[in-house]
């Protein structure tokens, strides 16, 4: 039977993490999208710091992962509320359209 | 080593505590409570520079069993970034009112975005250093969109928040690699473990390369600049103001402190990329501000230059490179503090403007803002004997004392290009004619902040000894 080690932790992560930048750059559909896909990044992180934590048998690890549980809840909250605000005035979520500064 | 010592932590204290009493006086206040909220703020900032100041002299201490260091390179930057948000609060309030943007709330987040850029500055750990970056962006991400009627404002707070948020990202994968690499999130048992160059794992080198892209996002370097034009465009000019000084001098202050404090003993491996983004930063800002028409664009571009030039002393990778990097820091202050009051009161008919040609003749309407506009315009372009050309001056004499000659003619070449835009508005101020109604209509905070910096732009051979004293042992504090 194969044995899990950290790499193969790393290798979960580091995809979800790449899944998570893909998300944000190619999506030209819906900015909700790109919420999910910053929660996606900051999970994969999250993995990471837990892996790296029962590996080392080191608890900074999971307190960093519990910090950054509870920033991404805030980060979250102010996304939607800033997503909010824009839609109220352009009557629009997609990405295609958050385009009327020139860039 | 104190575990805990609130004394210590005086000035966040008073910064937290002091915010969440504005925020209980700007609810209870009659009408919108904008002047008496800004005006308290005002003082609570000043205060609390004072309480920086009176705690942070002497040997670096750490407190919070080791989070957080308090020491001199923290105390000359916290002085800094407090000053940088008071000025900016003081030439706010009346464009506010004018912009039918007065709302109690704009003051307390500049507040408490402050003190997430104290906490980043005097970070010691990767987890204080987050949280601190943390408080910043969410409390800028408010404040971008907080002309919330106006598609261009959402849309930039739109635009910084994704952005902001991706950067946290990478920030936070590279601090996860370095935690799982080393063992340790304090900075000093990071650095210990790190050892020498020769042994740098692979995986290190991969969260050293992410924590690096994560903060050169913060402090808007070329390639992870291109937040920083449409953010602010589309933000208020008040809060454009803010940005372009405050938050940009902590999240480079951390990035000192971060390379230091975690990497001092492989600085040829990160070296090579800060030389990248600065060299990068320098010649993008230079050439992209040359094709602008609004001026708050060209100023986001003028403040990517000014990144990489600031950049080129933290390439030098030595004490005389900090040292050149805090005066580069004091003097980006003082010019742009001033430039953007200025800015923030250009006027067409009823509402303001961001067009450069609308600046056209103004030296007959307003010579003293003319004159003042044009201080700043030659000073940013490093001309001498004005501030701007000693911040460029030490920059570069730190990195020719590293080796870098190749890095520091690159930078001179860019700043002759950088030279032109600034230029072309002198002209237009004394040598073009009038346009309709464009004027500039300063308010009185506005005539006493412009008139101070121009006074400290063109003084500042006279009084530049306490300036670089102070900055010379705030650098030292980081090497003992």
């Amino acid at each position: 039977m194969m044995e899990i080690g950290l790499s193969h932790y790393l290798v979960v992560a580091a995809m979800l993490f790449t899944i998570g930048v893909f998300g944000i750059f190619l999506n030209r559909k819906n900015v909700i999208i790109i919420l999910m896909s910053v929660e996606l990044m900051l999970l994969a992180v999250n993995i990471n710091l837990v892996a790296f934590s029962a590996f080392l048998h080191d608890l900074t690890g999971q307190i960093f992962a519990m910090f950054v549980l509870t920033v991404a809840a805030a980060e979250a909250a102010i996304g939607l509320a800033i997503l909010v605000i824009y839609f109220r005035n352009r009557g629009t979520i997609a990405v295609e359209d958050v385009s009327r500064l020139r860039g | 080593m104190e575990f805990l010592s609130f004394s210590l932590a005086l000035p966040e204290i008073m910064m937290a505590v002091g915010s969440m009493v504005l925020l209980m006086i700007g609810v209870y206040s009659k009408g919108d409570g904008l002047r008496t909220v800004s005006t308290l703020s005002v003082v609570l900032l000043f205060a609390t520079a004072i309480a920086v100041v009176a705690t942070h002299g002497g040997a670096p201490k750490t407190n919070f069993s080791g989070m957080v260091i308090v020491d001199g390179f923290g105390g000359f930057t916290k002085v800094l970034i407090l000053i940088a948000a008071a000025l900016a609060v003081i030439v706010s309030v009346d464009f506010l009112r004018r912009e039918n943007l007065n709302r109690f709330e704009y003051p307390i987040l500049i507040v408490l975005g402050t003190l997430g850029m104290l906490m980043m500055v005097s970070s010691n750990d990767l987890i204080a250093l987050y949280l601190g970056i943390e408080l910043q962006s969410l409390s800028l991400y408010v404040l971008a969109a907080i002309s919330r009627d106006s598609a261009r404002a959402t849309e930039a707070g739109l635009k910084y928040f994704v952005l902001g948020a991706l950067s946290s990202g990478m920030l936070l994968y590279g601090c996860s690699l370095i935690y799982g690499y080393t063992g340790a999130t304090g900075f000093p048992e990071i650095a210990a473990a790190v050892g020498g160059a020769e042994d740098v794992s692979i995986g290190l080198l991969f969260g050293l390369v992410f924590l690096t892209a994560g903060l050169a996002f913060k402090v808007s370097a070329v390639p992870f600049h291109m937040w920083t034009p449409d953010v602010y465009e589309g933000a208020p000019t008040s809060v454009t103001a803010f940005f372009a000084v405050a938050p940009k001098i902590a999240a480079m202050a951390l990035f000192v402190r971060a390379m230091f404090d975690q990497f001092p003993d492989i600085v040829g491996q990160w070296q090579q990329i800060v030389i990248f983004l600065s060299i990068a930063s320098m010649g993008f800002g230079a050439f992209f501000a040359l094709v602008q028409t609004n001026i708050k664009r060209l100023m986001a571009y003028s403040s990517i230059g000014h990144v990489g030039f600031a950049l080129v002393g933290l390439a030098a990778g030595t004490e005389q490179g900090v040292e050149s990097i805090l005066i580069y820091l004091t003097i980006y202050l003082i010019m742009n503090v001033g430039a953007f009051a200025l800015i923030l009161s250009m006027r067409r008919g009823e509402g303001t403007t961001e067009d450069i040609a609308d600046l056209a003749g103004l030296s007959r309407t307003r010579p003293g803002m003319a004159a003042a506009l044009a201080v700043f315009m030659f000073s940013l372009a490093g001309i001498p004997p004005l501030a701007g050309f000693f911040g460029k001056f030490y920059v570069f004499v730190a990195a020719i004392d590293a080796g870098l000659i190749a890095l520091s003619v690159i930078g001179v070449l860019t700043s002759v290009v950088g030279a032109y835009y600034y230029l072309r508005i002198v002209k237009l101020m004394y040598f073009d004619e009038a346009s309709g109604d464009a004027d500039v209509d300063p308010s009185r905070g506005v005539v006493i902040v412009a008139s101070g910096s121009a006074i400290a732009t063109v003084g500042f051979v006279v009084f530049a000894n306490p300036i670089i004293r102070a900055a010379e042992q705030a650098a030292s504090s980081l090497f003992l």
